[in-house]
């Protein structure tokens, strides 16, 4: 099955994609399948902040683990509804799920 | 002038491996990059993470791996060019190359291979409108010689190993250390953490967790004082010498992108129908910095390019010789520093 994700860049253009639920994909990796503007510098350790985003529908997410949250308190940019996209696996709750990168750093 | 056979871009694996292959065709090499140690990311940003898809290793710490590349690599004693960039390239007459570094190191080689990853780890610096104006006049990203804050009053921020490593070290030599953090949790290891904690207590670092450096002000162009918002207490006015923001580092692609190089997404485009060659004659580019039909960012895929790459590179330096490859398990490793690693010759013996 697959969700909808609104993702948009940062030249605040929406992009409307479609990400399948069923290949233990994230985030991060769903923006670079895109060709979106996301580096994934470490692959998806939350060890470069590369995929910081900002979650703009009201989705409930997965709780941030300590990693995410000690990576999140050493970035730039950083605001109450910002995430890791490494961090957030694709699920069928996410369905809908609006997102906007953070500006790179 | 450094003179080599084949000169690489970038110290990770892939440029590592490189070494060792070259040096199995008695090929010199030398090795610039940008980070201070050897490694790449695996030495710079996830030294203590496990990684499973290493040949022949069910389980290998990313530090580990470029530990045993580096002994692999000894006998073919590669030079280092280290915390130094590459930032120009030019074709001289005879048709090698000169690479100069920023610092302005000269190497010339017939044969560039640029194992670049994700390219060259630049400081992250934190986004203060001014802090750019500030620049080496109060201002470093990036600790070169530590005496220069000799008694000086020393603010650093961060959360991470290099900015508790630092506040540690500089609270014997600087007269003020203040340390500032967005949180009272650090990311560094345990014992830095600690000794943070007890360096606080004995007043020796200033710890200011629950906060951020907002705003700088100078004197005279010169650093003077910086604005540090607190969660709680508010804004926090402090005279200080230098700012020292240690916030990690990002790869860019950097000057390798101005070489005249086909570049697509960020990468380098190479012939993988053959030996990763670039639109330039002489210039190879291998490991997670090229670009081809089902490239995968793999360190497997690097060390495998370097091998192809280095053959062709030797046809290229010798084009009257014809080279045989030879297994390591039939010829060994006969290094540039006298070693020789062969196999133990069986013994025979009669029965009866």
């Amino acid at each position: 099955m697959d969700v909808t994700i609104k993702i948009k860049d940062r030249e605040g253009v929406v992009h409307e994609v479609q990400a399948p639920t069923d290949m233990a994909m994230n985030l991060m990796e769903v923006c670079k399948a895109y060709e979106l503007p996301v580096e994934g510098t470490c692959g998806g350790m939350a060890m470069c902040a590369s995929c910081q985003c900002y979650v703009t529908s009201d989705h409930q997410l997965p709780e941030m683990g300590d990693d995410e949250d000690l990576m999140l308190a050493e970035a730039f940019y950083v605001e109450d509804n910002s995430r890791l996209g490494c961090q957030i696996p694709i699920t069928p709750e996410l369905d809908g799920l609006e997102i906007e990168l953070a500006p790179e750093s | 002038m450094i003179k080599t056979d084949i000169l690489i871009i970038g110290a990770g694996p892939t440029g590592l491996f490189t070494v060792f292959e070259a040096g199995l065709l008695k090929l010199k090499t030398h090795l610039i990059d940008a980070l201070p140690q050897p490694g790449g990311q695996c030495s710079e940003i996830y030294p203590k993470k496990p990684i499973y898809d290493i040949p022949g290793f069910p389980e290998i710490m990313a530090g580990q791996l470029v530990d045993n590349l580096m002994e692999q690599i000894k006998p073919f004693e590669p030079g280092f060019t280290l915390g130094d960039r590459a930032e120009t390239i030019e074709k001289l007459e005879d048709g090698t190359f000169v690479v100069t570094t920023l610092r302005g190191v000269k190497h010339q080689a017939p044969v560039v291979a640029i194992a670049g990853g994700l390219g060259s780890f630049e400081p992250r610096k934190p986004p203060i409108p001014n802090i750019a104006d500030f620049e080496d006049k109060g201002v470093a990203y990036i600790i070169r010689d530590p005496e220069v804050y000799r008694d000086k009053k020393v603010v650093i921020a961060g959360g991470g190993d290099s900015a508790l490593d630092w506040a540690i070290f500089l609270s014997d030599v600087a007269s003020e250390v203040t340390l500032v953090h967005r949180r009272k949790e650090f990311r560094g290891a345990l014992d830095s953490v600690e000794k943070v904690e007890e360096l606080s207590k004995v007043g020796k670092i200033n710890l200011v967790t629950d906060a951020e450096v907002k705003e700088l002000h100078g004197v005279d162009g010169q650093l003077a004082s910086v604005g540090i918002v607190h969660k709680e207490k508010g804004e926090i006015k402090m005279e200080i010498d230098n700012f020292i923001p240690l916030f990690g580092l990002s790869p860019k692609l950097g000057p390798i992108g101005n070489w005249g190089l086909e570049i697509e997404k960020n990468a380098i485009k190479v012939d993988n129908s053959y030996d990763y060659q670039t639109n330039i004659p002489g210039i190879y580019a291998i490991g997670d910095v090229n670009t081809y039909k089902g490239k995968l960012k793999l360190i497997l895929s690097g060390f495998h390019e370097a091998a192809i790459m280095c053959q062709s590179a030797y046809q290229r330096i010798f084009p009257d010789k014809k080279y045989v490859m030879k297994y390591t398990t039939v010829g060994g490793v006969t290094g540039f520093d006298g070693s020789k690693k062969e196999a133990k010759k069986e013994v025979v013996k009669a029965i009866g």
